[in-house]
Order: structure tokens, then C-alpha cells, then sequence
């Protein structure tokens, strides 16, 4: 087993704490991410789908 | 004026000022609005990009997401260096001042109570994987001799496979308890989709921990001390974060 150290924090760690923790604030005068579950579904089916046909695209990014 | 307010964080005021080549979402410099005892750190971003029906459609955008999401998080590191910053989530945007000093008057006592409770804390972040399978398992050699040896073999690998999971997931809870019982506080992340995260193996924990700074080097330690328990298990640390997993209620 190894432990890991990375520098550059990929892209799905962020995610989980920005799309899913942070203080979440309603009210008249916010637009905010209606359904962050919903965005997280979309955003891995949208990954699955372009996986399957393109080999890796993500790497630049992630 | 089509600008809108975003807002990273919210804090107590602090003194000393922000880098001042810092930028935010969309290049623009974050601001500090100074509102009752507390501290809105804020910028301004184009209302073409930000009104609902806009967000919707460039949260579908792994590239958009992607830089905004690094944009957020290199204004809250910046915070964590000069404060503890209470976090809020990805694009929450106002239509202006007023209502950002609006919705600080509304959740000024939550503000302030878990301000109190993460002063000086971190979060780290701990995911353990089970590596991809051994690429060539010790087969026997040759055709299976029979139905009923072919069926055995089946049965062996099948198990083999059971076996290395709770293996996984047995090293996984263990590591999980003694962590939260040096952490002040834990939180269970969902598993990440591999095609997403591009890791090899499957992940079977992504936990959160808050930490006070003092003691993080000796958290990192524990962690690291894991290292040689278990073949086969692969684990990576995150962080210091800003304590994005626990800005709700302490968990009893």
C-alpha cells in the first residue's frame, strides 16, 4: 500500500466539497444551483457517455 | 450594470489584506464587504454567465466547472492563509451589495457559531482504494480437464474477488474509526465514480476530517503510519482544506 501526497488537487475532489459541502444559502435575492444531486447526476452521465467514445479526454483538466 | 455578487466565504474580520494579485471567478479581484461583525469576501461576475438559466447550463460543462470551481478554491485558500473561512457553496451569487448584507443579518448567529467551531481547524481529506486486480492471477495451467473443473475454477476466482473486497472494506472501516477518534469531527464523502476521478481501482472510502492546525502534522502521521497494513490497498490524503465538509451542525 501506498500513501498518496498530490500537488495539484484533481477536479472530483474539489467537487465534493464544493458541490456538495459549503454553506448552503437560500433566500429572494440568490440564484443558486437549483439541485446540486441532480447537477452531479447530469455531470456523471455526461462523463460516462463521453468516456465510452472518446478514450481520455480529461486529462488536461482533471 | 449587469454585474452580480459572488460570494466565497464568509468570515470574521481579519487584518491582514488579501495578495493583491489574487483573482476569482471570471478574473476579477475579490473584494471584502464588511457588514455587522462579520466579513463577505465577494467579486463581481458577469450576469450573462450567472443568471440561473446560464449556471444551469455551464454546470453541464466540465471545462467551465472545472476553472470556476479552481477559481472558488484559490480565493478560499488564500482566505485559509490569513483566516478560518467559512465556506459556502459553489455559484451562490447575489444581485448586489444589499443583498449580500441581507442574507449576512439573516444567518449572522449560525455564522458566528460555526465560525467558532472551526476557528483554527482544517479539514483533511482521506480516500482508500482497492487497486485494479493483478493482471495475471496464478491460473492453472492448460483447458479445464472438465465441466465440473471449470465450474471450481470459477467458484476460486469469484471468491478470490469477495475476499480482496472485504479485505478493502474491512481495512477501510478500521482506518475510518481511528481516524474519527482523532479528529474532531468526520464526514463520509459518496465513493468516486472512477471514470470520473481517472484513479485506478475502485474507491471504497472518501472521508473528510476536521482537524485543529496544531495537530495536523501528527494526523498526516497516523495516515502515513497505515502504509504497510495492507497489500493490494492504496490510500492518498487531501488537504489542509478549508472545512467545507463541516460547515452544517456538529454531528452529537
Amino acid at each position: 500500500m501506498t500513501v498518496v501526497e498530490r500537488r495539484e488537487i484533481a477536479l472530483v475532489d474539489l467537487l465534493d466539497r464544493l458541490l456538495a459541502g459549503g454553506v448552503v444559502i437560500t433566500g429572494d435575492l440568490t440564484l443558486r444551483i437549483a439541485d446540486v444531486d441532480l447537477v452531479r447526476i447530469d455531470l456523471n452521465a455526461l462523463i460516462s457517455s463521453v468516456n465510452a467514445s472518446v478514450p481520455s479526454p480529461f486529462e488536461e483538466i482533471l | 450594470m449587469t454585474g452580480l455578487r459572488y460570494v466565497y466565504a464568509v468570515c470574521r474580520p481579519f487584518g491582514t489584506p488579501l495578495q493583491s494579485q489574487l483573482t476569482g471567478v471570471g478574473g476579477a479581484p475579490p473584494a471584502l464587504l464588511r457588514h455587522h461583525g462579520l466579513v463577505a469576501v465577494v467579486s463581481q461576475v458577469p450576469a450573462a454567465d450567472f443568471c440561473e438559466e446560464a449556471l444551469k447550463a455551464h454546470l453541464e460543462d466540465l471545462d467551465w466547472l472545472s476553472v470556476t470551481a479552481r477559481a472558488h478554491q484559490g480565493v478560499i485558500d488564500a482566505l485559509t492563509t490569513v483566516t478560518t473561512p467559512l465556506p459556502l457553496r459553489l455559484a451562490t451569487v447575489f444581485q448586489d451589495d444589499s443583498g449580500v448584507r441581507t442574507m449576512i443579518e439573516a444567518r449572522e448567529d449560525d455564522f458566528l457559531r460555526i465560525l467558532d467551531r472551526l476557528e483554527g481547524r482544517v479539514e483533511w481529506g482521506v480516500k482508500v482504494y482497492l487497486e485494479p486486480e493483478p493482471a495475471a492471477e496464478p491460473a492453472p495451467a492448460g483447458q479445464p480437464a472438465s465441466g465440473r473443473d471449470y465450474l471450481r475454477r470459477r467458484r476460486q476466482s469469484t471468491h478470490a474477488t469477495e475476499e480482496r473486497w472485504q479485505r478493502a472494506e474491512a481495512f477501510a472501516r478500521s482506518l475510518h474509526e481511528g481516524l474519527s477518534r482523532y479528529a474532531e469531527d468526520s464526514r463520509l464523502h459518496a465513493p468516486q465514480n472512477s471514470a470520473l476521478s481517472a484513479e485506478p481501482g475502485r474507491n471504497v472510502l472518501n472521508a473528510a476530517y476536521l482537524v485543529p492546525r496544531a495537530h495536523s502534522e501528527e494526523f498526516v502521521e497516523l495516515v502515513d503510519r497505515t502504509k504497510d497494513e495492507a497489500p493490494g490497498i492504496r490510500v492518498e490524503l487531501t488537504g489542509p482544506w478549508a472545512a467545507y465538509s463541516f460547515v452544517g451542525e456538529a454531528t452529537p
